[in-house]
């Protein structure tokens, strides 16, 4: 069960929050100039990376704010947390 | 030439204090070059590297494993095994793999347990009831047995699920199949590993994968922890480590990898002699042979490779379970654990070639793969064997994804109105 | 008093006699017993049968590691449990407790056979049998697998005591009351951190607390003395809470931790009165400090399993602190120099008691101290079988050869009744590793100790691999006090005095003359798995720890390996020839002691299972005979039965009534989202397939939202209540999916609109009227408003008024009737309903519930989605092509739709289907095909909707088909079980083609 630090509202419970994926995707701004392959890029191809991933997180049952967090899927640690449109740490 | 084993033959040992019985399977240091490489040595791995060698002759093979063999997911689910699937496609490819299951004991010389007890699912609400049916109906005529269940009938099924209509998802019915039931998951493993051993294939544990080496878009060896390996087919069926190897060869692939959670309780006499599910609220149970409660929990819904899920995942599916059986209140959990599943958009796997010649996958799982082990290998085998799928697997590809056919096994999980 | 009591303590209170019964026998017990020390004074040993030989089995130890001794309670009675350990049974009056997994009786066991066909089931044997002839497999082989396995049995009652959850937050939690746990609380209270100590038994000081030794001494104390005065100081801290009865259970990532209290397993049955029985706790500590102590080895020799063969310092325990003799022939078989003091304990108390020693000599002080009280000590010799059939009598014993792995001379029996063996000490490193820390192998005691990272946890004490009392204290002092931080303690000049060992010796499996293919050397009781297992796996192939025990279940049992994982281990090393720290050890996964289920739920059973929501008008429905339905946490009117009427009858009327007249919904669980912002209407035009721009203040449009993957994900009306402000409505279903979603697309996608999303489902309460009356029943609910379709059209809305009361009223339909939507806030909702109701009573106006709404649009052609839509459904597969905007650049979902599998037209398409029979109702769900004789079968599509229509007289059903669109007229087939019922496809719009009723 992690603790999460949620930039807005500080460390809370695992349960209040949901995982949105892989972070840094960004939808196409003109999907309707991809070809099938790449737009399938977009909606279905992840990364899935063992080690250090950055990825999407709700606040659900609290702010409902998302944000983006950096964690070793190895272990679980959770190495920073930071707001959507902030740069991400260097890895 | 192993030893057959029968009760003969285990007669015949005890006499000799069981000192003469021949390894499973050898322990051999790798060639440096074969026909075939299988990276993943779970059930579905070896179950490729049997037919690989059984039904296409191809024994200058190797199956190659980080760790243990069947120490992945094969040992660690729920081992429900069924074929009352939805869409054709799936419903072809597990009825295909159930029928091998069914003579699989005696095929591979080695018990595997397979039980036909039947496997029940519930509906809990009018949309369920829509589903459920829509999928027996599908069932019955794919020719799957397959039947619709009222709610007395599920009562008398399986007499200890609470059945009142005051619960709080009562239970509006269900399907059974009774050719569905459960396996002993270890022995899947051990069984595909001796029957494949014996054709010559080489089962490498502690091998790890390090790098799949290409020529252009020809794959042409792997880099292990045992040094470099040549061969110019390889099949890879490392479920939650697909991605892992994908990126190897500089693919990705529409998975994620997320814990799914499992635990048993302390042995007792027989209690329950089916398998029920309940996807509404999220409740799987059997009971072992050995007298565990076997309970299947849901998956985090975070990519890890921990095989550590979260607590909540287990209360909600104690919650459910006692919701249905709420005699099983004083039961106490033996053991819980956590294996990582590799999971498709579509909630359907992956047997297909890629855009790299020589190299399979095999994957995507999800949460539902032992019961197609034998299928699985056998449909993976002869991809590789044939370079192209068989029929039962064409809709299994890669390519789904980018066309939009998906084969969706999610259903209709929304309850709207 | 029982001969076997023969010494008084201070832990058990022998003027309080309790009564129980052991196998339909009464006995005598005190109070402060546990049912296995009352059971040992009573001189009862044999309390069980093995897994799989049903060999006999006695108490051997003295907790949680138990193998044997393992009971159902209370058989008969609702408060049922089986396979509870009796060393961790409190004694209460009128326990009744029996033994398991044998028949008819633990002393005559019919299951004894497979003793004596052992030979024939060595580990794993039914891999390679019972698979001849099939047939046999399903009818006799499987039952009689499954009839044997199992211990206890089931409850098959619900059990009618509670369990509760507590969530607590501290800056430490230590778990384990023993020596170290006892220091470190104090360091940590006495330093105002908020502390809190766990322990699993009922009385802090661990094994220290029975400690009564010349040569084991704090502060010149006897050391439990000092301890003693030490947790009474240690009561009187402030900040300090002490929970007994409480074993931790689970350490999970970030220091969260579970751990369940025990409340009133321990009293008599009739003070139970159906209240809470366990709490789970639910910590999360900032820093957490492991002290659970170290558990006993066994020695593993031929018949090490006889009841009356017990752990050392069990043995010690019964005798120290229960004051129980559990013989009075006592043979001490060990190790080390620990189960000397169980020799001197003896010897106290005048009683007989020898020592075997695998070691060669050993000059510390205990053993020193042993000799000199007389006790005769055999060195380099080693137990080479045992004799007794209920219990042990006698022992065999011959010396030891120079490196061990042989004996050498002579048999020599010796007459016992106890047989107390030690072979040394594991540490419970179970937490560390469960936390996700790692272990390091210490060669010179064979453990595997804490390998220490994690900034956030210690372990202190013998579960540290700390086994020397001098040892405990000061690195415990010294640890704690790095950890918290502090620079001095009391405890930096505590003086101790203690024998240390000196000499050591260890033989994970030891020798025998007779070969091992014919000694029984148990390494797991319960399973009983014995080492000449082990050494099959291995000659067959299986390798690592973990095939072994999976192979032949070692360490599988309720125990969990708790004593026999390190001797696996140790045996699978020295076959191999490898390094046992080589191996690593197999995980230890939570729960650390079985856990109830109950303890986990909590709470949430029965009526607290799932949330349920209800509508603010739901206490009418209920006055009003409503039948309702569950809609994901939702309860929703399903229909009103007047007096005896089925569905069917209901429906049929209800149908009827808002067609003819007027019919009314509480339609309030509709999720309502409120958007507002400048940028509203451009974020509706992104989230829906159609365009929102140019919707006028003031009207309403229906939108359709989908999947990034192009499929049909949500509906719903919205309605534009100002230039910057949208109310728009969700399935009932979907309301949070879709505000999740919605909330994702902005804050991460387009951040750069401005837009604000507020969920106000629960704000407002709906009342949907319908019917060629409705417009005459809202105009009596609103005299002043003009309804008429110039000043109040079809998809407009416009404030109203009902007393003071601001509401909103909608002119939309989901029916195809003339119909009308009010929105007032929440808590006026129910008089709202009651004011429509009475408006409407001159035209019979008919409460309908969502059976009836699924009907009145079915008849319209109107989707469910979820129902007629399974997520693989575009809205051009639904032909709904009308609502998806060509000229938009982009929306989401939009780039799925042309893709090459989502432009074919050969895919499913929602199509009308009337049947032959208009009186035969297709089955939802029934599949379709068009050629019945084709083998394979090919099903074509699905029944999604199925209705009788009371206002067409006939048959009506949705279903999706393969090119439906293409095959209007065309006759199909829906197979049955028992029949193929004849269909003709038609347009799905059954009723009203023309849409004149929705102003009529």
């Amino acid at each position: 069960m992690f603790l999460i630090n949620c930039p807005y509202c500080g460390e809370r419970d695992q349960s209040e929050f949901s995982c949105g994926g892989e972070a840094h995707i960004i939808r196409p701004k003109q999907p309707t100039e991809l070809s099938d392959d790449q737009w399938a890029e977009y909606l279905f191809m992840r990364k899935n990376i063992k080690g250090v991933q950055f990825e999407r997180w709700n606040h659900a049952h609290g702010c409902r704010k998302w944000f983006n967090m950096v964690r070793d899927t190895k272990n679980d640690k959770i190495h920073a947390v930071y707001k959507m449109g902030e740069k991400p740490p260097v890895e | 030439m192993k030893n057959k084993y029968s009760i003969f033959s285990l007669i015949k040992n005890a006499f000799s204090q069981h000192e003469n019985w021949k390894q499973a399977w050898g322990d051999p240091e790798p060639k440096r070059e074969y026909e075939a490489i299988i990276i993943g040595g779970g059930g579905h791995g070896l179950a490729t590297a049997y037919y690989l060698a059984k039904k296409h002759n191809m024994r200058n093979i190797a199956v190659l494993e980080k760790g243990w063999i069947g120490g992945g997911n094969t040992g660690r689910n729920t081992t429900i095994i069924r074929s009352n699937y939805l869409w054709d496609a799936s419903a072809g490819l597990y009825d295909h793999a159930l029928k091998i299951w069914e003579n699989l004991s005696q095929e591979l010389n080695y018990n595997i347990m397979f039980s036909q007890r039947g496997v029940m699912n519930l509906a809990h609400n009018l949309q369920d009831v829509r589903d459920l049916k829509r999928r027996t109906h599908a069932n019955r005529l794919n020719g799957i047995d397959a039947v619709w269940l009222n709610t007395n009938q599920v009562k008398e099924f399986c007499p200890i699920i609470n059945t009142s209509p005051d619960i709080r998802y009562p239970i509006l019915g269900g399907t059974l199949q009774r050719r569905a039931g459960t396996a002993r998951h270890d022995a899947v493993a051990w069984g595909y590993a001796r029957g494949a051993d014996e054709m010559g294939v080489d089962i490498i544990q502690n091998c790890e994968v390090k790098g799949i080496k290409r020529n252009g878009d020809q794959v042409e060896g792997v880099e292990t922890s045992k040094g470099f390996i040549k061969t110019n087919k390889i099949g890879v069926v490392a479920a939650g480590h697909s991605s892992v190897i994908a990126n190897m060869a500089g693919l990705k692939l529409p998975l994620e990898s997320k814990p799914l959670q499992a635990l048993v309780s302390e042995p007792v006499k027989p209690i329950i002699d089916t398998v029920v599910m309940s996807n509404a609220v999220h409740a799987y149970v059997s009971q072992s042979d050995k007298g565990e409660l076997v309970i299947g929990a849901g998956t985090d819904a975070y990519v890890s490779y921990t095989q550590r899920g979260s607590h909540d995942v287990v209360e909600g599916t104690l919650k459910a379970i006692l919701e249905l059986y709420p005699i099983f209140s004083r039961m106490k959990m033996l053991r819980q654990w956590g294996g990582i599943v590799d999971i498709c958009p579509d909630a359907s796997p992956i047997i297909s070639k890629t855009n790299i010649k020589g190299l399979y996958f095999n994957c995507g799982w999800g949460t539902g793969g032992f019961k197609a082990t034998p299928g699985s290998g056998d449909l993976f085998a002869h991809t590789i064997a044939n370079d192209e799928p068989h029929k039962l697997n064409a809709a299994f590809n890669l390519n789904r994804f980018v066309s939009g056919d998906l084969v969706d096994e999610h259903g209709a999980a929304a309850v709207a109105h | 008093m029982t001969k076997y009591r023969v010494n008084k303590t201070k832990h058990v209170d022998q003027t309080k006699t309790i009564s129980f019964d052991f196998d339909g026998k009464s006995y005598h017990g005190f109070e402060g017993d546990t049912l296995a020390s009352a059971l040992l004074a009573n001189g009862v040993h044999l309390v069980g049968r093995s897994f799989k030989y049903h060999r006999p089995r006695g108490i051997m130890s003295s907790g949680s590691e138990e193998p044997n001794a393992i009971c159902q309670v209370n058989e008969d009675t609702d408060l049922t449990e089986p396979n509870v350990r009796a060393t961790e049974i409190e004694l209460y009056e009128g326990l009744k407790a029996s033994s398991q997994n044998c028949w008819p009786s633990v002393k005559f066991d019919i299951g004894g056979i497979n003793n004596f066909i052992s030979p024939f089931i060595p580990a794993g044997f039914y891999y390679k049998t019972f698979m001849w002839p099939k047939s046999f497999w399903k009818k006799i082989y499987e039952p009689l697998i499954r009839w044997s396995a199992g211990l206890g049995k089931s409850p098959t009652k619900p059990d009618p005591e509670l369990y509760d959850h507590k969530h607590v937050h501290c800056d430490v939690l230590i778990i384990g009351g023993g020596i170290s746990g006892i220091i470190a609380s104090k360091i940590s209270a006495k330093n105002n951190l908020k502390t809190i100590l766990i322990e699993d038994k009922n009385i802090l000081g661990g094994s220290t607390i029975f400690q009564k030794n010349e040569n084991y001494k704090i502060n010149n104390k006897y050391s439990s003395e000092w301890l003693n005065e030490e947790i009474a100081e240690l009561k009187k801290l402030d900040n300090l809470t002490i929970k007994t009865r409480t074993s931790l259970a689970a350490y999970h990532s970030y220091n969260y931790l579970l751990a369940k209290e025990n409340i009133s397993d321990h009293l008599p049955l009739e003070k139970r009165n159906g209240d809470i029985r366990q709490r789970l706790w639910k910590i999360r500590a900032d820093k957490v400090i492991v002290a659970t102590g170290a558990i006993e080895r066994p020695l593993v020799f031929n018949n090490n399993d006889r009841p009356g063969i017990m752990l050392s310092n069990s043995v010690k325990k019964y005798l120290d602190f229960y004051g129980v003799s559990c013989g009075f022939n006592n043979v001490i078989f060990t190790n080390n120099d620990s189960a000397y003091e169980t020799a001197v304990s003896f010897k106290e108390k005048g009683i007989s008691v020898e020592i075997i020693d695998i070691r060669k000599k050993s000059n510390s002080k205990i053993v020193k101290n042993a000799e000199k009280l007389g006790v005769k000590i055999y060195w380099n010799s080693t137990i080479v079988n045992t004799l007794g059939h209920r219990k042990i009598n006698s022992i065999e014993i011959m010396n030891l050869s120079e490196d061990g792995s042989n004996v050498v001379g002579d048999k020599k029996r010796i007459k016992c009744d106890c047989l107390a063996i030690s072979g040394g000490w594991t540490p419970m490193v179970h937490m560390h590793t469960q936390s996700g820390g790692k272990l390091d192998f210490r060669e010179i005691d064979q453990t595997f100790i804490p390998n220490e990272i994690d900034e956030n946890h210690i372990n202190v004490g013998s579960c540290n691999g700390d086994f020397e009392l001098e040892d405990i204290i000061k690195n415990t002092n010294n640890k704690v006090k790095n950890f918290l931080k502090v620079s001095e303690s009391e405890f930096d000049n505590t003086s101790v005095l203690n024998s240390k060992e000196l000499d050591k010796r260890n033989i994970w499996l030891l020798p025998n003359f007779i070969s091992e293919g014919k000694c029984k050397s148990f390494i797991d009781f319960q399973n009983d798995s014995t080492a000449k297992d082990i050494k099959l796996a291995l000659r067959e192939g299986f390798k690592s720890i973990e095939h072994v025990k999976r192979y032949t279940t070692t360490g599988m049992a309720t125990d969990q390996g708790k004593l026999s994982n390190m001797h696996a281990l140790g045996i699978i090393a020295d076959t191999a020839g490898v390094k046992m720290g080589t191996l690593g050890t197999t995980t230890f996964r939570p729960p650390f002691t079985p856990l109830t289920f109950g303890s986990i739920v909590g709470r949430s059973v029965g009526k607290f299972f799932d949330t349920i929501r209800r509508t603010s008008i739901h206490e009418w429905h209920s006055q009003n005979n409503a039948k309702f339905e569950n809609v994901g946490q939702w309860k929703r009117p399903w229909y009103y039965p007047i007096n005896d009427e089925g569905l069917h009858d209901a429906v049929q009327r209800e149908s009827k009534a808002a067609r003819d007249s007027a019919g009314i919904l509480d339609a309030s669980t509709l999720g309502k989202i409120d958007i507002q912002g400048t940028d509203a209407s451009e974020f509706l035009n992104r989230v829906y397939t159609n365009a929102w721009s140019k919707l006028g203040i003031g009207k309403c449009r229906y939108g359709l939202m989908l999947n990034e993957d192009g499929m049909v994900y949500d509906d719903g009306v919205t309605t534009r209540l100002g230039e910057n402000h949208y109310l728009m409505t969700t399935t009932t279903g979907g309301a949070a999916n879709v505000l999740s979603k919605l909330e994702d697309y902005l804050q991460t996608e387009w951040p750069e609109l401005d837009v604000y999303l507020t969920s106000v489902t629960d704000h407002y309460s709906t009342a949907s009227i319908c019917g060629p009356n409705s417009k005459k029943i809202l105009k009596k609910i609103f005299p002043d408003k003009d309804f008429s379709d110039d000043a109040f059209p079809h998809m407009s809305y416009q404030n109203g008024k009902i007393d003071e009361i601001n509401c909103r009223i909608m002119r939309i339909s989901f029916t195809g009737e003339l119909s009308y939507e009010i929105n007032i806030e929440s808590k006026y909702g129910k008089s709202l309903w009651e004011k429509c109701i009475e408006a409407g009573k001159e035209f019979k106006i008919t409460p309908y519930g969502t059976e009836t709404m699924h009907l009145l649009r079915a008849e319209k052609g109107f989707i469910i989605v979820g129902q007629d839509t399974d997520g693989t459904m575009t809205p051009i597969d639904l032909q709904m092509d009308w609502i998806v905007s060509k000229k938009k650049y982009d929306f989401i979902g939009k780039r799925s739709l042309y893709r090459s599998d989502t432009i074919r037209e050969d895919r499913k398409q929602l199509v009308g289907l009337l049947t032959d029979d208009p009186n035969e109702v297709l089955e939802e769900g029934a599949q379709i095909v068009s050629d019945i004789n084709k083998k394979p079968i090919e099903m074509i599509g699905h029944v999604t909707s199925s209705y009788f229509s009371p206002n067409l007289n006939k048959s009506i059903a949705l279903a999706v088909v393969k090119s439906g669109k293409k095959m209007n007229g065309q006759k199909l087939i829906v197979p049955m079980e028992n029949k193929n019922i004849n269909v003709i496809v038609s347009d799905s719009v059954f009723l009203d083609k023309e849409n004149k009723r929705i102003n009529a």
